[in-house]
């Protein structure tokens, strides 16, 4: 069976101005972001035969891909939208790598966007997103999307006896990171306690245990190994790349306080040929700060139970035991919706080329970004490294 | 039942419309296969332990455990605006099924993981009566 491990390479990755865009619609965001990544790359439209994209909830499209191929004016061999919540962006990778591998298209771009912040109302915004819930019997009794996931924070403070304090950790951390990088949202730093006197959304989560309402986009453009080296930048091989789906609806999981990121991460592992102890740099999907926890030990950062402790006594931080989410996260970058997960990857494709600035993780090899969809539903885990 | 008409309200399907008329009937209804005892919640037209085709309605005691919890402090919509706050929790049955609901009639900062609990219906509308839990005391 052929792997994927260092069949395939990122050559091209660039975000659009995150935040409130209200200059840009959710599609002039995910057009600009692919046309930034292309110009990464140093190529043009007419060189990319394959195109992936995710919906917009602000402005939304029947079939979005072929839209945005259409507003540009190319003609892949290879088009799809995909979906599955904050787990899209990588879990299409796995796709546009096989898609590479096996002859169907030569050069992919991934662009995804959305507007929530400027294109939806607060009241639009909450009332889509709820909609994870199942219709009959979720929705009805009135969760929010942060309710769903305080689900999850309040089944692992019962099992392992993790502290309001250690869940703000995650959140005073990614704070901490944005303080470094210009394009975050919200830079300003924050203590524990700031996070404890916010306010309380849906127990035990506080507003700024909560990731971020945002307008962005952000594209990648994927292409053959053996051609990686014909571009202007360090080339970022996949390395490793595994999914791992558990339920659609909350009520419905095997589990609140292991999820399918174990799956996810061994398979991704086992492609690649690491283990926890060789990621250098890491990106965690952070929509909640609880989410934060229960990946950091489903991946084998740290044992079951023990998260909160790491990320307290600075787990996440440069020159700590594995730095993660270096450019603020979901928590303190921006949140577009479905796209928000790109963000972790392209900030570790800038660490992974040493061009991170002043939050550059030192000779970063090996680089492991995480994505989640639904409420803990579909996972994606990529490892991603400077040499195949 | 007046303020609840903006709510959410669940659209049964041909698949759950027992299971809402059961709750008309103040009925708590969840599938129960009859090749291997398992039970099953939400309706499928499969025993997804055994695959057997031969599931069943059965009414179940009301009676469960709190599994998790959280206090909604800001609602959904303004429909759900005058209980705020209120409680979401899974519900795990003594059958075996996990379900979403409220746990009312209690102080909202009572509730806890593992508390006994049982069903309370409450109609919403005139086609729609739901399955509510309260403390067990």
């Amino acid at each position: 069976m052929t792997s994927l491990r260092g069949q395939v390479a990122i050559v091209g990755a660039a975000d659009t101005r995150v935040g409130k865009v209200p200059e840009f619609s959710a599609t002039q965001l995910c057009v600009d972001a692919a046309l930034r990544a292309l110009a990464d790359a140093g190529i043009g439209k007419d060189q990319v035969d394959g195109l992936i994209t995710c919906n917009s909830m602000a402005e939304p499209h029947m079939y979005h891909a072929e839209m945005i191929a259409e507003y540009l004016q190319i003609f892949p061999r290879f088009c799809m939208t995909a979906a599955a919540g904050g787990g899209t962006a990588f879990a299409v990778l796995q796709h546009a790598a096989s898609a590479i591998v096996t002859g169907v298209c030569e050069t992919v771009v991934i662009s995804m966007a959305d507007s929530l912040r400027t294109g939806l109302t607060r009241e639009q915004a909450m009332v889509i997103q709820s909609s994870a819930g199942h219709k009959q019997f979720e929705t009805p009794f009135g969760p929010t999307v942060p309710a769903f996931y305080a689900l999850i924070a309040q089944a692992h403070m019962a099992a392992y006896g993790t502290t309001p304090e250690q869940l703000a950790a995650v959140a005073v951390a990614c704070r901490r990171h944005a303080g470094r990088n210009p394009t975050a949202q919200m830079r300003d730093p924050i203590s524990i306690d700031d996070v404890l006197e916010s306010r309380l959304i849906a127990d035990p989560l506080h507003l700024l245990d909560c990731s971020l309402v945002s307008d962005g986009g952000s594209a990648i453009v994927l292409t053959r190994a053996d051609r990686a080296t014909d571009f202007p930048h360090d080339p970022v091989y996949l390395l490793g790349v595994g999914e791992g789906h558990g339920h659609e609806h909350i009520s419905q999981a095997r589990s609140l306080t292991t999820s399918a990121a174990v799956d996810a991460g061994r398979r991704a592992y086992q492609m690649a040929g690491v283990g926890p102890g060789d990621i250098d740099v890491a990106g965690i999907y952070d929509c909640f700060t609880p989410v934060v926890l229960v990946e950091l030990e489903d991946l084998g950062f740290c044992k079951k139970g023990e998260a909160g402790a790491f990320v307290a006594d600075g787990g996440l931080d440069l020159g700590g035991p594995l730095p993660t989410n270096t450019h603020g996260g979901l928590l303190s970058h921006c949140h577009p919706g479905n796209p928000g997960s790109m963000y972790h990857l392209t900030e570790c494709i800038a660490q992974l080329r040493r061009q991170a600035g002043d939050r550059q993780v030192a000779d970063a090899e090996v680089a492991l970004v995480h994505a989640q969809g639904g409420v803990m539903s579909s996972h994606c885990t990529l490892i991603l490294g400077r040499e195949t | 039942m007046s303020g609840h008409e903006d709510k959410l309200l669940p659209t049964p399907s041909p698949e759950t419309t027992p299971f809402w008329a059961g709750c008309r009937e103040h009925k708590l209804l969840v599938q129960r296969c009859s090749a291997c005892g398992h039970h099953q919640f939400y309706p499928r037209i499969l025993c997804t332990e055994c695959a057997s085709d031969r599931v069943d309605w059965v009414e179940a005691t009301g009676r469960g455990k709190v599994k998790s919890f959280t206090i909604v402090r800001r609602p959904v919509t303004a429909a759900y605006a005058d209980e705020t706050p209120y409680v979401i929790a899974l519900i795990e049955l003594d059958e075996g099924p996990t379900l979403m609901s409220n746990v009312v009639q209690c102080d909202v900062d009572t509730v806890r993981i593992g508390m006994p609990v049982a069903v309370s219906f409450e109609a919403w509308s005139d086609d729609i009566t739901m399955p509510l839990f309260r403390p067990v005391v």
